[in-house]
């Protein structure tokens, strides 16, 4: 059992706050293409903001993560700011990547964030690759792969882990299983029992969490990061979590009920969070309100900003294909 | 002339150059399969396991994706990785690392990153191994931005545009020839010609060969015949990488010529020649006196039984009797 009253004040405030600022950085991302401000599509994590706040504030800026399509919440977990991760998602000048990455391909290196990954699976061997640099510079970081249930059954997960085990590389792979690659139930797409179970092929160290429940996936994690680090080798964390959006911006979620769906949404990582912190008296329910709206005008703000920014010039199109 | 102490193969020149790369920069890893002990499938790799140990000549299982991802991960994050597929027609595996990642991680990522790779591997035919082992794919390829590409050949071009390749930031593909790796030549101490330059190999005034890899050998005999046999004074041009690929050289050469024809051992349909034959009409129109002419193998698998194979492959004997003719 997770028991809140060992965790420190500081840091409990600090996950939530991340979280929030992940939730409502989406809902603005929502609400600009609701606007047809914000183009082409996206992949929004909102209900999964646990296991990416619960991961990532392990993580180092010189400790890897590769992210997945829905990858708005590992970046802002891995430290990204708000405003110029807006700026990519728009396209524009001033994003991480001069707007030429978009939401599916947006990077940061000087916090050691690899890119999120428009393509299933994509992720795994560029993760364990960074793991490899990893040992091979004899450091004590990690690098972290984020995928969902749908990438357990591409060849690079297997591929991945086979090596990443068979070379004892420091590198966690960290499966969000939200139980729908797009439209299909992972009943109809994982065989042989849950993903966790399938580490134990590999030989790699393998547990399952409540990924709505960011203390635990903040806890667990943590015990195997420190164990990874400095030799420890590849793990694997299976985080059970749900996504509250559809796939993408265009989904009717004709393929689940919405009494699932509201199942799942009492489950909000964030509410239980704060919920939990009122009960055990470490902060007021004013407290949460006041952080709510600060980070809500913040983010009304960063939105606005972005918004005004220029589109790059179309000189950029065709730089940076090459180093030159 | 060849001269067999001096000398040495195209093989042994890979093999050189990797070796080389390993000493002079620790940074420098080598993926691939049965590079261990084995020493490579074709022998590119022998030695290096037992000298630079398995830390950095990392035999890898048979996972061409992830094996290569793998390595464009390390790249991403400070190493220069080579990597052996074992025959091209197994690049078909990794396609999604090269052309959706590691080719692509610069542009998409706003000049942040450089992803230093080579991937090297025997491509093309005459060796009766069949259709899953004999293809030349390099023609894919140039429809892949951000990806530099070299095709030798020759030992010398072998190895140090392999050395330049591993210390530059952009990746490579390497396209070795597995039909040249046992032919000679002298290694030199660098570069002949800059990278991104075709060699003109053979001057001649009333036809362009434009070529590269082992077709430049297929083309050089047919230019001796031609001059010989029927008076034909053939210009041979080796392209030696297709990314960049150097059209200049080839245009000066049509507009002395005022014929072009392209020689590759891969299909005709969509292939390099189509390419360079484009781009051949764009800028010589004026000066050419027929059309731009292909040979290339037909749209067609490449046949094990030696026959069938001979008679798919562009070789000598057909360029001189497509050739004979053609002014």
């Amino acid at each position: 059992m997770i028991d809140i009253k060992e965790f420190d004040r500081e840091l409990l405030l600090k996950l939530y706050k991340t979280m929030v600022l992940i939730r409502l950085f989406e809902k603005k991302i929502e609400y600009g293409f609701s606007r047809n401000q914000i183009h082409g599509t996206t992949h929004l994590c909102i209900g999964q903001e646990g296991t990416a706040v619960g991961v990532c504030s392990h993580l180092r800026d010189t400790d890897y993560a590769v992210s997945t399509h829905r990858g708005h919440g590992h970046s802002i977990g891995k430290g990204l700011e708000p405003l110029p991760l807006m700026a990519e998602v728009m396209g524009k000048q001033g994003g991480y990547c001069k707007g030429k990455g978009g939401t599916q391909h947006v990077a940061f290196l000087k916090k050691g964030f690899l890119g999120t990954n428009g393509i299933t699976g994509g992720g795994l061997p560029i993760a364990t690759g960074a793991a490899f640099t990893i040992k091979q510079k004899k450091r004590d970081d990690i690098s972290v792969s984020f995928f969902g249930d749908g990438a357990v059954a591409q060849g690079t997960f297997h591929e991945s882990l086979n090596m990443a085990s068979l070379w004892n590389l420091p590198v966690l792979f960290v499966c969000e299983n939200n139980m729908y690659g797009m439209s299909t139930h992972v009943s109809k797409t994982v065989s042989g029992g849950s993903i966790a179970e399938r580490g134990a092929a590999y030989g790699i160290e393998s547990i399952s969490l409540d990924g709505m429940n960011v203390l635990e996936v903040y806890e667990k994690t943590g015990e195997l990061i420190k164990k990874m680090r400095g030799g420890g080798g590849p793990k694997l964390i299976e985080c059970h979590t749900y996504r509250y959006s559809g796939h993408s911006k265009s989904d009717m979620r004709i393929y689940r009920t919405r009494e699932e769906e509201n199942e799942y949404k009492k489950k909000c990582p964030i509410k239980r969070l704060q919920k939990e912190m009122i009960e055990a008296g470490v902060e007021t329910e004013e407290k949460f309100v006041t952080i709510q709206k600060e980070i809500s005008i913040t983010m009304t703000d960063v939105y606005q900003e972005a918004l005004d920014m220029p589109f790059p010039d179309t000189s950029e199109a065709l730089k940076e294909i090459f180093f030159e | 002339m060849s001269n067999k102490t001096t000398d040495k193969s195209y093989l042994e020149a890979v093999n050189e150059a990797i070796s080389e790369e390993l000493a002079s920069d620790e940074d420098v890893v080598f993926f691939g399969e049965d590079i261990g002990m084995y020493g490579g499938a074709f022998g590119a790799a022998r030695g290096l396991w037992e000298k630079y140990g398995s830390s950095r000549v990392v035999e890898s299982p048979i996972s061409e994706n992830s094996f290569t991802g793998i390595a464009i991960g390390a790249a991403l994050t400070g190493l220069k990785p080579i990597v052996e597929i074992m025959f091209m027609d197994f690049i078909t595996l990794a396609m999604d690392q090269i052309v959706n990642h590691g080719t692509k991680f610069r542009y998409m990522y706003g000049g942040q990153v450089t992803v230093p790779i080579v991937i090297r591997t025997p491509g093309g035919g005459g060796r009766r191994y069949g259709s899953s082992h004999s293809q030349s794919l390099e023609g894919w390829f140039l429809r892949v931005p951000g990806l530099r590409i070299a095709v030798p050949s020759n030992p010398s071009d072998a190895k140090w545009i392999l050395r330049y390749a591993v210390q530059d930031k952009n990746p490579w593909l390497v396209v070795e020839s597995k039909k040249l790796y046992g032919t000679r030549g002298k290694l030199g101490n660098g570069l002949r010609l800059p990278i991104g330059k075709a060699e003109v190999l053979r001057e001649g005034a009333e036809i362009t060969i434009v070529t590269y890899s082992r077709m430049v050998h297929e083309s050089m005999e047919a230019a001796e015949v031609l001059k010989a046999e029927h008076g034909i004074d053939v210009e041979v041009i080796d392209l030696r990488t297709l990314n960049p690929l150097d059209v200049e050289t080839v245009f000066d050469s049509v507009k002395k010529t005022g014929r072009a024809v392209v020689v590759e051992e891969g299909c005709l349909t969509g292939g390099v020649g189509a390419e360079i034959a484009s781009r051949i009409s764009e800028n010589c129109f004026d000066i050419l006196k027929v059309p731009v002419k292909r040979i290339a193998a037909p749209d067609s698998p490449v046949p094990m039984s030696p026959v069938l194979e001979d008679f798919v492959l562009p070789s000598a004997g057909r360029i001189i009797s497509e050739l004979k003719d053609f002014l």
